[in-house]
């Protein structure tokens, strides 16, 4: 007779956290911040078609980091919950809240009962069309919810992302520097990132009913490209001297990153495919 | 509400219709009908085109649609009927059905304005769960079945017929379609109207209408169009200045879909009311 061996508790949730968390560490980071006229969700993905931040509903959106199969279930699922419920009820009544709460039940049931947990991250964010009132949920593999203010970082580098955003985030920034910066501290001081490595959308305040807008390689490659033309002087004086000077660093780069972009679209168009869903986790 | 999921073989993947189906047990939207009313009565009253229609139910009249150089102009009057009374002055007959296509509708305006709102869902739901947008056809098949779905109500007097016009980003021409009661689905080469009006407006578009028209000319022919519709029609809601409602005149091209403001559209009318009587004073003359 063989009895099954006994396993705490604590251990068996212990153990599960830990493969969650190693799974979403081997994915890359997504960084979303509250600027000016709304809300920026910006990711490093070279993949054009598999997104990690996508539209919900008008003024909802939804990001992910860890295994894109299983963050991808999971944004088809609120886009059916938000499209069923703004045509029962109405198109006002869509909230990420609410959605944000059913993903927490849902990734918290399969945390505690399932063989595997998820190996996601997620993100709700909801733009306030009249104020600044915009809400970041963040939700972790376990069905924790955060509340976030002004910004939040999702994937598996996100305590130094944090750490180096906190010190240059700015509240009611326009969303060009919001831009820059997020790249900044998503490549670190050590990388820079062109065009074509990113995805990036945002939330805006304007006339549309949808105001989910995903940022193309060309309005990447200008907004980032801007500082090295105009403003930042300061800045570039400055660059010799101090570390964040990679700031600058990187805007000179993208300069003519914003020539090469053209070229690295057009080559990763091709090679890219099979490097791409791996990206994400496995 | 929870968080719908599917076993793999049973996921309803992008439409939205096959979701409701699946997810909400009560009957509601346009593919279900409820238990069997009487039938119509043949002396129903208004009309929407030759549809027998029910008695004490709101019909929406004519609306237009035609091709011009760039795309498709689409527009409709604002008058619905309940027999022989006017049931609404200013209901709305001409929606957007995403970005670059309209959708128009003649008949009872319950379950058309549900149909509208059920495939505006279903557009943008296949946009979003796919990431990518349907083709024109598509989109104008997607429609034919819903009107299809629709016949039982059609037969007890309910009937729907819709009229969609977008621009083809694909082939960048502006193409409209339109519909039977059955789900036949037709594309029109120029130009088509429908409703209790539509075959006096279709007769002046006729009259007016070239291929390659600037966008200009195809609107002041829709608007023309319409007066005429409502010169001859009773269930035809002409111009009304005393409470500023305009029909609805929009233009569907290469940068998507506008409505026309109702100043301009007033100015459009204005104008045409001034070429006709300058018309008929230079017959007395």
């Amino acid at each position: 007779m063989t009895m099954p061996y006994y396993v705490a508790p604590e251990q068996v949730m212990k153990d599960r956290a830990e493969y969650a968390q190693k799974g979403i560490a081997r994915g890359r980071s997504l960084v979303a911040a509250m600027y000016g006229s709304g809300v920026l969700m910006v990711a490093e993905n070279p993949s054009r078609t598999l997104h990690k931040i996508s539209e919900i509903y008008d003024r909802v959106a939804f990001a992910g980091a860890g295994r894109y199969n299983e963050f991808d279930q999971l944004r088809v699922a609120g886009v059916r919950h938000a499209d069923t419920k703004g045509f029962a009820y109405s198109r006002e009544d869509v909230d990420a809240r609410s959605l944000a709460n059913l993903y927490a039940q849902f990734l918290g049931q399969v945390f505690t009962h399932e063989m595997k947990p998820l190996e996601v991250e997620i993100l709700v964010a909801e733009l306030d069309p009249l104020g600044d009132d915009h809400q970041l949920y963040h939700l972790a593999y376990d069905g924790t919810v955060v509340d976030e203010e002004d910004f939040t970082v999702l994937g598996g580098d996100s305590d130094t992302i944090i750490e180096r955003l906190t010190s240059s985030y700015r509240r009611g920034w326009p969303l060009e520097e919001a831009l820059r910066t997020c790249v900044a501290v998503l490549a670190g001081p050590d990388r820079t990132l062109a065009p074509s490595d990113l995805e990036a959308a945002v939330l805006e305040k304007g006339s549309t009913r949808r105001t989910f807008r995903r940022l193309t390689n060309e309005d990447l490659a200008e907004m980032l490209a801007a500082p090295a033309a105009a403003g930042d002087a300061g800045v570039a004086d400055d660059a010799g001297g101090e570390p964040p000077g990679g700031e600058a660093e990187a805007s000179v780069d993208s300069g003519n990153g914003g020539e090469d972009t053209g070229e690295a679209a057009a080559n990763g168009g091709e090679p890219e495919p099979p490097a791409v869903p791996g990206a994400d986790g496995t | 509400m929870s968080l719908p999921f599917f076993p793999t073989g049973d996921d309803p993947g992008p439409s939205f219709v096959d979701l409701l189906r699946r997810a909400d047990p009560a009957p509601r939207g346009v593919h279900h009908h409820g238990p069997a009313a009487p039938a119509a009565s043949p002396a129903g009253g208004s009309r929407a085109g030759d549809l027998p229609t029910r008695a004490g139910v709101p019909h929406g009249t004519t609306i237009v649609a035609l091709r011009f150089a760039g795309g498709v102009v689409v527009a409709g009057d604002r008058r619905a009927t309940e027999g022989h009374a006017i049931a609404h002055r200013g209901i709305e007959k001409v929606f957007p059905a995403d970005r670059y296509s309209a959708v128009a509708i003649a008949g009872a305006a319950g379950p058309a304005i549900e149909m509208v709102r059920l495939f505006q869902t279903q557009l943008e739901h296949y946009e979003k769960v796919e990431g990518s947008t349907l083709s024109l056809e598509g989109k104008a098949n997607q429609l034919a079945q819903m009107v299809r779905a629709n016949l039982p109500m059609a037969m007890e007097g309910l009937g729907v017929l819709p009229l969609f016009a977008g621009f083809d980003v694909r082939r960048k021409v502006g193409r409209i379609f339109s519909f039977d009661i059955a789900g036949g689905r037709y594309e029109e080469l120029e130009y088509h109207a429908t409703g209790s009006g539509g075959r006096d407006a279709r007769t002046t578009i006729k009259l007016g209408f070239r291929d390659d028209l600037p966008v200009d000319e195809a609107v002041e022919l829709a608007v023309k169009a319409l007066y005429q519709a409502a010169d001859e029609d009773s269930a035809t809601g002409g111009p009304d200045p005393l409470r500023g409602i305009y029909p609805v005149v929009s233009v569907v091209d290469e940068s998507g879909y506008r409505r026309l403001a109702d100043d301009e559209v007033a100015e459009r009318f204005a104008v045409l009311l001034d070429s006709l009587r300058n018309a008929r004073a230079g017959d007395a003359s």
